[in-house]
């Protein structure tokens, strides 16, 4: 029997410190692991005992590249606790935040870390000396995401104005109108960006996904909806938690998640893709449409197009929320807190990020439960891995490392976001 | 054909609410109503578009940013960056560890980095939320400054 290990220690090119490790025998792939390295970050820990208001500053902090999705997590769920509403100008206001951060996340995921694998080059750096306008377009359509996140939060990264019941501060019409000449020139540029990775070549790695995200019926989901998957499952966030099962695995300080129903599934832009088609703004669909994308893609390779088609969707929604805006008359409306349990999913750019707390009567919290996207989607990441790296297993050392880590990139995995607590076991005492 | 403008920018690199890591903004404070008219004063977090769009559109630059080098806190080192890149990690291993270096061979790859790329480094002490920049630090920006005054008299 013939046996060989493919390991590559340090992935590249994605957010966080992971690794993959892949046994062969005999042609086969006999197991495929990621693992999960960076350490547990206890946020779930360090949330239990602080005010309730001051959750979406510390959650935010998760990420540096979602921070946006962890607030939205975050202030839905609280909002859910305590029975608030939200005007419906807060809540286009919360859409356009979101826009921004797709538009930033996804751009700078398909310029800086995918597409160079697509083109044969180790890096951004060496990409732009081929593709200079490609990786200009990428940048610009970045700084646009950056821009929106800025006006409306106040700072790009880890932004400060959303609040619980609104956001300490809204735009005037005039600030956010200033904006519609740029997003113009954006939706342009990711119009010229789906058919650019159009063209990339694709393995023929297709896959039978069990596919979880947000569906609403009208909207394409970022912040609101029920949580759908493509083999029946139709439910509110609150009921999330009775249809998983999260497990610690030794090789990761993120916990595996599985469906109860349906095991392993894949959620962010392929699932909210296939599940959600008929949402799309009509430019994105068309885009898709023509660039060969079918209205489901099951091809992870593609979802670099995907992306691409929701950074569309997202400058155009960004645009339609702009138009129609009207200033709330308060930019929070008025609460107290109670005892009370709140639940919430959101989309973020990397899929669903579900969030739990549990407040007691003065705010504080108790508890809080957060289940990010990169965790659950390890499983569908390995089960790539075993499927399709043994079509790759003839290539040069090289090219199989690259392949192999493209086959992790494909999900854009936020493995920083990811990491949770860590059982430690203390034997010998 | 070199459509540039004549432009000269100092930027400073970080962030002031993280100890030492504000070195970089502290040297654009202390510079401010020291330099000539034409030169601009930018503090900048970082962001390697935003970087990338203020080094395509100068024509000289100046950068301060802290550092970690192993090296006695406050030491100070140069570099021009449009003769040689930094001696900095290659390649991208992720957008966590996307930074100057690499914001600046992005810039040479587009053949956008200016004709004058000044760098200097700071090594820093202390990195810690809140905290002010160290005495090694504040005694290095001010000796930054003063090279920058004396770089762009003219």
């Amino acid at each position: 029997m013939r046996s060989r290990t493919i390991r590559v220690d340090r992935l590249a090119r994605v957010e966080g410190e992971g690794a993959v490790r892949l046994v062969v025998r005999n042609g086969e792939i006999a197991s495929a692991r990621l693992s999960i390295f960076e350490p547990p970050r206890f946020f779930e820990a360090l949330l239990r005992g602080r005010a309730y208001t001051e959750a979406p500053d510390i959650t935010s902090r998760i990420c540096g590249i979602c921070p946006v999705a962890y607030q939205m997590s975050t202030v839905h769920a609280l909002e859910n606790a305590l029975g608030i509403e939200v005007s419906a100008p807060v809540r286009d206001l919360r859409r356009l935040l979101y826009c921004g951060e797709w538009i930033e996340s996804h751009a700078l995921h398909i310029t800086l870390l995918h597409a160079p694998g697509f083109l044969g080059c180790d890096s951004a750096i060496e990409m732009a000396r081929e593709h200079g306008e490609a990786l200009r377009r990428g940048l610009a359509l970045k700084q646009m995401g950056n821009d929106i996140i800025t006006l409306l939060g106040g700072r790009s990264v880890h932004p400060v104005s959303v609040c619980v019941a609104g956001f300490h501060r809204v735009p005037r019409r005039a600030e956010l109108a200033g904006l519609t000449e740029r997003l113009e020139r954006a939706r342009e540029a990711a119009l010229a960006t789906v058919r650019w990775t159009a063209g990339f070549e694709f393995p023929d790695c297709e896959r039978d996904y069990t596919f979880v995200a947000l569906h609403h019926p009208r909207e394409y989901p970022f912040n609101a909806g029920r949580i759908a998957s493509n083999r029946g499952l139709d439910i509110p966030s609150a009921e999330f938690e009775r249809h998983i099962e999260r497990r610690q695995v030794r090789r990761s300080t993120a916990l595996h998640t599985e469906l109860r129903s349906a095991g392993p599934y894949l959620t962010g832009p392929l699932a909210r893709y296939s599940l959600n088609f008929e949402r799309l703004a009509p430019i994105a669909q068309e885009a898709a449409l023509a660039a060969g994308l079918g209205r489901s893609c099951t091809n992870p390779f593609r979802s670099i197009v995907v992306r691409a088609v929701e950074v569309l969707h997202a400058c155009d929604e960004a645009l339609r929320i702009i138009a129609r805006y009207e200033e709330p008359d308060a930019a929070a409306c008025a609460h107290e807190p109670r005892a009370a349990s709140g639940f919430a999913a959101t989309e973020a750019p990397r899929g669903l990020l579900y969030h739990r707390y549990r407040l007691d009567a003065d705010g504080t919290l108790l508890e809080a439960c957060i289940v990010p996207p990169t965790a659950q989607n390890q499983a569908a990441i390995e089960e790539d891995l075993r499927r399709f790296a043994s079509r790759f297993l003839a290539l040069p050392r090289t090219q199989l490392r690259e392949r192999c880590e493209q086959l992790v990139r494909n999900h854009d995995p936020c493995i920083s976001c990811a990491t949770h607590f860590l059982r430690l076991q203390v034997t010998g005492r | 054909m070199n459509r540039r403008p004549a432009r000269r920018r100092v930027i400073g690199v970080g962030n002031p609410d993280r100890g030492d890591d504000g070195a970089g903004p502290a040297c654009i404070e202390a510079l401010r109503g020291r330099l000539p008219l034409d030169v601009e004063l930018i503090c900048c977090d970082g962001e390697p578009a935003t970087l990338l769009a203020l080094l395509e559109s100068a024509s000289e630059t100046y950068l301060i940013d802290a550092c970690v080098a192993a090296l006695p806190a406050g030491r100070v080192r140069r570099w021009d960056a449009a003769r040689r890149p930094l001696p900095a990690r290659t390649g991208i291993p992720s957008t966590h560890g996307l930074g100057l270096p690499e914001a600046l061979e992005l810039a040479r790859a587009l053949g956008v980095l200016p004709r004058r790329c000044v760098v200097y480094a700071i090594e820093g002490r202390s990195y810690a939320a809140g905290e002010p920049l160290s005495a090694p630090v504040r005694t290095a920006v001010e000796s930054v400054a003063r090279r920058i005054e004396r770089a762009t008299a003219r």
